[in-house]
Formats: C-alpha cells, sequence, structure tokens
C-alpha cells in the first residue's frame, strides 16, 4: 500500500466525504447529543473508539467470515465494542455518561460504522481500514463539534463550558432544545452546498 | 468443511470471544461505576441534611430512609428518596427533613429530564431554595404568585407539571416516610 493512497482514505473522511455533512449518515446522535460542545466531542470520541476497534477487528478476520453471515458477525463485534465504551464512561467519566443518557448504546445501530464496516472494511486490508476508520471518526467529532459549539454559544452563551456572553444574553432556549438541533444542521448544510462544489 | 459448519463456527467462534471479552471488562469497570453511585447518593444526603456528618440507613417496607447523625451523635433529620413522572420522565428527588417533620432542610435533584430552560429550573437555586425550612404541615402547597404561607411554593412559570410534580413528589414521600417511621415505633 503506497503511503499516499493511506493518507487519501484518511483524509476523505475529514471534509469531502464527512459522515455528517455530506453523507448525512449518523442523524441520531448528531441532532441528540450536539446540546452543548463538550457533548458533541464525548459522543465523537466513543465513536472514533467503537469505528477503529471494530475496523481493525473485522479487517483482520475478513477473510475467515463467510460473506452469508457477515453482517451478524460485524453487529456482534460492534456491539460489544460499544458496550465496553459505555461501560469505561460509567465508571471513568459518569457526567458526560448521564449527559449522553442512551445514546451511548445506541451507537450499535448507528449507521456510520456498519457503514464503513460493510462499504470499506470487509473489502480493504488493515493498513487502509485504519486510515478510513480513523478519518470517518474524526470527521464524525469534527461536525459534532461544530455543532455543539454554535448551539451551546446561543442556547448557553459558553463554548465548552466556557462563558463567553455575559449577564446581559438572554440565551435562545430553543438552540438546546430539538428543533435548534435541526435549525443549526440545515442551515450548515445549506451553507456549505453553497460555498462548496459537492453537494451534499 | 462444510459451509454450514463454517457459518455456525464463525458465529460461535464470535459471540464466545465477545462474551470473554464483555465480562472482562463489565468485572474490572464494575467496583468503579458502583462507587460512583453510592458517591452520588452520599454528597445528595449530606447536602439536605446540614450538620450531619455521618448516616445511617433504614430500611421500613423496602424504603431507605437515611438518617442523618451530627458528631454529637443526635439526629439531625431524616433524608429519602422520592420519585414520579415529570412533564418527559421521570423526576428523581432527595428530601430532607428535621426529625420533628415540621419543616424540609432542602431537596436535591437526582434525575430529571424536563425541558432545558423551563421544567428543568426545578434543579436552580432559585427553585430549591423555596425549600429551605420549608413548613411541610398540614402540606407543602403550590401557588402561582408570591407565596404567603410558609408552607407554600411559587410555581416556575411555563413549568406548572414540573413544579406541581415536584411539590406532590415531596408531599407524598413526607407522608409515607412519616406513616413508616411512626409504625415502626422511631420518635418523631
Amino acid at each position: 500500500m503506497k503511503p499516499y493512497r493511506l493518507y487519501f482514505e484518511f483524509i476523505k473522511g475529514l471534509w469531502k466525504e464527512n459522515p455528517v455533512f455530506f453523507q448525512l449518515l449518523g442523524m441520531c446522535p448528531t441532532l441528540a447529543v450536539t446540546t452543548t460542545a463538550i457533548n458533541g466531542f464525548s459522543m465523537g470520541l466513543a465513536v472514533i473508539f467503537v469505528l477503529m476497534c471494530s475496523g481493525i477487528v473485522i479487517s483482520a478476520i475478513r477473510t475467515f467470515v463467510p460473506s452469508e453471515v457477515r453482517i451478524p458477525a460485524f453487529v456482534v463485534i460492534i456491539a460489544s465494542f460499544v458496550t465496553i465504551v459505555d461501560l469505561v464512561f460509567k465508571a471513568q467519566i459518569p457526567e458526560v455518561s448521564k449527559a449522553l443518557g442512551p445514546y451511548v448504546p445506541l451507537i450499535v445501530v448507528n449507521c456510520i460504522i456498519l457503514g464503513r464496516m460493510e462499504a470499506f472494511v470487509s473489502k480493504n486490508p488493515l493498513p487502509a481500514s485504519i486510515a478510513d476508520t480513523l478519518g470517518m471518526g474524526l470527521g464524525f467529532t469534527l461536525a459534532l463539534v461544530i455543532l455543539g459549539s454554535i448551539r451551546e454559544f446561543f442556547g448557553s452563551g459558553s463554548v465548552f463550558g466556557f462563558q463567553i456572553l455575559g449577564e446581559y444574553f438572554r440565551p435562545w432556549v430553543i438552540m438546546v432544545l430539538p428543533p435548534g438541533a435541526f435549525l443549526t444542521l440545515g442551515v450548515l448544510i445549506g451553507f456549505i452546498n453553497k460555498f462548496s462544489r459537492q453537494r451534499a | 468443511m462444510k459451509k454450514s459448519h463454517h457459518m455456525i463456527l464463525t458465529l460461535t467462534l464470535i459471540g464466545v470471544i465477545s462474551s470473554g471479552a464483555l465480562v472482562g471488562v463489565y468485572t474490572y469497570t464494575y467496583p468503579a461505576i458502583e462507587a460512583n453511585r453510592q458517591k452520588a447518593l452520599e454528597e445528595a444526603i449530606f447536602q439536605v441534611l446540614p450538620g450531619a456528618e455521618r448516616y445511617e440507613t433504614i430500611i421500613k417496607d423496602e424504603k431507605k430512609i437515611y438518617q442523618g447523625i451530627d458528631s454529637a451523635g443526635n439526629i439531625v433529620g431524616y433524608a429519602f428518596v422520592g420519585e414520579a413522572p415529570g412533564y418527559q420522565g421521570i423526576i428523581k428527588l432527595m428530601i430532607g427533613v428535621e426529625p420533628e417533620f415540621k419543616k424540609t432542610f432542602a431537596i436535591q435533584v437526582l434525575e430529571s429530564v424536563e425541558t432545558p430552560g423551563l421544567g428543568q429550573k426545578i434543579d436552580e437555586p432559585g427553585f430549591r431554595q423555596q425549600f429551605h425550612g420549608l413548613h411541610i404541615t398540614p402540606y407543602v402547597e403550590l401557588v402561582k404568585r408570591e407565596p404567603v404561607a410558609p408552607n407554600q411554593i411559587q410555581a416556575i412559570t411555563g413549568a406548572t407539571i414540573s413544579s406541581e410534580t415536584v411539590v406532590s413528589i415531596v408531599n407524598s414521600t413526607i407522608n409515607k416516610v412519616r406513616e413508616l417511621l411512626e409504625g415502626s415505633g422511631l420518635a418523631i
């Protein structure tokens, strides 16, 4: 595998094929957990971990798994890593775990993960799979942090918990409610479509 | 090897290895998860029972009542958990009352998923402060305007259901615990 190809597999997930902005995958956690930047960031980290671990395991065993049972095999592997993340979050960062609520266990059904396994990892060797899953995971995290920062800024006057707007600012409560998620994502993708040559 | 055997073998192997890994992680993280839960509970108990140095757990009819004790060994009050469905999900409170069951010390919100900016204000100091020294006889009453009696709580504007739920949890849990303690012959 030539290094430039690995670089290409890695970089495409960050922006050009960003899972949230261009593939519109994984909308459920994207809309639900981005009430603050830190929640989006933690969710992104959890997804990177699950994506990469599943990617490594599945790429390594891909020739051994018969294609008839590949989906159940992938789902069991993904679900195991998700449960590990959930338990570790509960043990190490209980506040974040409480804020993310049921969305950590729900990573199991996040279509980004099964999508990458099906579309890329199950057909590619280990190095390329690591580059692809890391890129996609970082792209997902980037999108969630952008969305979370915007919603936290308008909804609470802070970003990553640092108060930016003073007492004079009356928070736009709607931004931390579900409609704020749809509004922010819609406007963001609208702008991206306007100023980018490719379309979501 | 036949195709079906290969399929069965693959899935069995993946299942066994995954379960093994999960058992390992669970055993490793369980003590920390349990410690976090216990710590959150203890913090809430000491927050609603000012002056308490330690507490003892009384279990009556499966209801846990935490008896706060100060450094001199006196009972400073009782704390207990109460819950009921609010506007969007279960509201779970820790309630602290004086040993005579005349006034509350404070309440803490353990769990709630009310609307941010409206119902979630039940967890803000402005609302919770009303429970400092609130009279609970004959019962706690929810009012829309400025409270005039010592047993009244002012509802949060735009969040009547959340406010009502908090007050009804306080009333019903206090009554239940009072009955349990009286029935067991403990001095109140």
